[in-house]
């Protein structure tokens, strides 16, 4: 059935799909609606669901950890400060290999305090073990959500559905929900490997040695290192689930593709664009202008960031000429963390074959700066004439 | 009157594991043996890196035979809320959620976490095991520690500072159950758990917890020293039941003997108390005997 909504409605309609059993939030702008649907849902008993109106971000996390350590499907979600005030809580739920979906709707940093859209707060938790995935619309958002619980039940490794807060949160947009029985076909309820329970007593996430250690039977059981290791393999693997997910879903409701990348008129392209969410779409109006010009060029939406798809990725971008990155935040003090993961990505598989491309980086939008399509399309034309600067170059500024 | 429970009738079933790695003479040991045993087999445990988690054994050994979740350090009441909420879309809400989180993880960190889950009423019972310092890290002052005590960060002149009243902000909470107990006194945290089993939402416990090593007193003094602050009317056991305050036990009695011990007693029994003069020492007293001046007279 086909709809209009907004973004952040989008998203709940997904978690109210996906029969979440335990919902905690606390509010922040612009994740607020999503929130606010999701408890007139349980409230009004659409939705079969405790929602716990937590005194904090830190709690949200708390409450999804250990309704999650008792077998619930758990759901949270939050935008800047907020998901920081949870760092913590973010390598735990990792560490734990608790398949928590969380929405992050994306928003800028303080200080100083700034309510718009920019990438820097998820981008932020990279390093945390979850995995993180970018959408550009509504209907990706929504079968994000969707497949997201069947890849973190399936991985035991949390994740985090990004979205461009305003940009995508507070506008509507048509998209088509899935039918609840073909997402109880996709989505089997919740079977966790083990569950909090008194007739199976465990003691979870106790002090763990650097070494391993015997048990009372007589069995070595990991050490700290084991588990963190098989936590960033198990990650990895979950790029063949990704696929996997992708089959399933497309199988089920006839969409859906590359689940990591999504290029646009990259094929013939010697120049290629970069970016995560909703900058991809409006740099597709920037390609579409460029090739008028006759400036072979494309666009390719990065929609799995981690684990990162390295190979997928360069493999894509084998022989350009260049790429050119977008971002919407950076690790700062060097550049965006896109740019340096892509260089990383193209050296290792590119490197000594004669097909690596030059990468130039950009940094647009921070704290909702509004992005001209006008001035994108400038700077991405200077960019297939040459790089333009060794250093992250800023659209817009004006210092 | 329900039947106080003595050490005969006590049950017998264990829920730790003896040989834990607590230190020598630890109270937690005694509180938390006995409040597992009140709690029961249909509880699961939420624990916050404390001493607890050091007793409790180093993975994968474990000294308690219940299920416990350990989280961090500011999350406890937020997490036993996670699984309270599992448990009643599971259609299990026979079993227990106990939290128990030492006096820094309750009355400093974890208090923004305990006022949130008390104030939405969250059925699960929160213990404060309370040895007036961050002793696990080393012997540093928390919100509890109190004053004139000597620890690593008040490390000359003692603490300058109150403790502060955890139960009393517990109590403002409008909790159904609100208890002041002592390792010291198991059979009266035994019996004040049993009590508020049933009743609706939070339940907080303070436990005073005698601490060998934070303390500066021979391991087996331990009882010894936790009765003394009980009989020199330094900390009162007690409960408070839907707003309605009551003494127990050996508080109780010494509202029938009208006679409290010297506190000084209890100060020169520890070396942390080392530096509180003769005259600090005598203000305390007149604290203290203002605070039963006035237990008297509601008495009356």
């Amino acid at each position: 059935m086909h709809i209009i909504e907004d973004g952040n409605t989008t998203a709940a309609l997904g978690v109210k799909l996906c029969r979440a059993n335990v919902i905690a939030a606390y509010p922040i702008t612009p994740q607020t609606p999503l929130t606010e649907r999701l408890s007139e849902y349980v409230e009004s008993g659409k939705m079969k669901a405790e929602y716990i109106p937590v005194e904090s971000e830190h709690s949200a996390l708390a409450v999804c950890i250990a309704a999650s350590s008792a077998g619930a499907r758990v759901f949270t979600a939050t935008s800047a400060n907020g998901l920081l005030y949870m760092h913590e809580q973010v390598q735990w739920a990792s560490g734990a290999r608790l398949p928590i979906v969380m929405c992050v709707v994306n928003r800028a940093v303080g200080a100083p305090w700034n309510v718009w859209n920019d990438q820097q707060d998820s981008i932020s938790q990279r390093d945390t073990g979850w995995m993180q995935i970018y959408c550009a619309d509504h209907q990706q958002i929504i079968d994000t959500v969707i497949k997201a619980y069947w890849l973190a039940e399936k991985a035991s490794i949390p994740i985090m559905v990004c979205y461009d807060g305003y940009i995508l949160s507070h506008t509507t947009m048509p998209f088509d929900l899935p039918d609840q029985e073909k997402v109880d076909e996709f989505l089997p309820p919740f079977q966790p490997d083990y569950a909090l329970n008194p007739d199976e007593p465990a003691n979870l996430n106790t002090v763990t040695l650097p070494d391993v250690r015997i048990d009372t039977k007589g069995q070595l059981a990991h050490g700290y290192m084991e588990i963190r290791c098989l936590l960033q393999e198990e990650l990895r693997t979950t790029l063949q689930l990704a696929s996997e997910a992708e089959k399933r879903f497309a199988g089920i409701f006839g969409r859906g593709g590359n689940p990591y990348l999504e290029p646009y008129r990259c094929d013939d392209a010697d120049y290629v664009a970069v970016g995560l969410g909703s900058i991809t779409y409006q740099l597709r109006v920037c390609v579409d202008a460029l090739r008028k010009e006759g400036i072979k060029v494309g666009v390719m939406g990065v929609r799995y960031y981690r684990p990162f798809p390295d190979a997928v990725i360069a493999d894509a971008l084998k022989g350009k000429k260049g790429i050119i990155v977008f971002e919407k935040a950076l690790s700062y003090g060097y550049e965006g963390a896109l740019t340096s993961d892509l260089k990383s990505a193209l050296y290792e598989h590119l490197a000594g074959t004669g097909a690596l491309p030059s990468v130039q980086n950009f940094i647009v939008g921070i704290g909702g700066r509004e992005i001209h399509t006008r001035d994108l399309t400038e700077n991405f034309r200077a960019a297939t004439q040459g790089r333009v600067s060794r250093e992250p170059s800023w659209i817009g500024l004006k210092l | 009157m329900q039947v106080k429970t003595n050490i005969l009738n006590l049950p017998t079933q264990e829920f730790v594991h003896p040989g834990t790695r607590a230190c020598t003479g630890c109270g937690l040991s005694i509180a938390y043996r006995v409040g597992l045993k009140a709690l029961g087999k249909d509880t699961i445990l939420v624990v916050p890196p404390s001493c607890l988690t050091v007793l409790q054994g180093l993975f994968p050994v474990a000294s308690t035979k219940l299920p416990c979740l350990n989280v961090t350090f500011a999350s406890t009441a937020a997490a036993a809320t996670g699984i309270l909420a599992t448990l009643k879309t599971q259609g299990k809400e026979h079993i227990t959620v106990a939290a128990w989180a030492g006096d820094g993880g309750t009355s400093d960190i974890g208090l923004q976490a305990l006022s949130g889950a008390a104030e939405r009423g969250d059925n699960f019972i929160y213990f404060c095991y309370d040895n007036e310092g961050y002793m696990n890290t080393g012997v540093q002052r928390s919100g509890t520690t109190p004053i004139g005590a000597i620890t690593a960060n008040t490390p000359f002149k003692g603490k300058l500072q109150q403790k502060k009243d955890v139960p009393a902000i517990m109590a403002a909470h409008h909790l159904s159950y609100v208890a002041a107990c002592s390792a010291a006194y198991p059979l009266d945290l035994y019996d004040k758990i049993k009590s508020c089993m049933n009743l609706p939402g939070t339940k907080y416990f303070h436990i005073h917890i005698p601490c060998p090593p934070g303390w500066g007193y021979d391991p087996r003094y331990g009882i010894k020293i936790g009765r003394l602050a009980v009989e020199t009317g330094y900390y009162d056991l007690y409960e408070i039941v839907h707003g309605k305050f009551r003494l127990t036990a050996a508080s109780e009695k010494l509202m029938e003997k009208r006679k409290l011990v010297p506190v000084r007693d209890y100060f020169r029994a520890q070396s942390r108390f080392r530096m509180l003069t003769d005259q600090k020492i005598e203000e305390i007293q007149r604290q203290i005997d203002a605070k039963w001046a006035g237990y008297y007279k509601k008495d009356e």
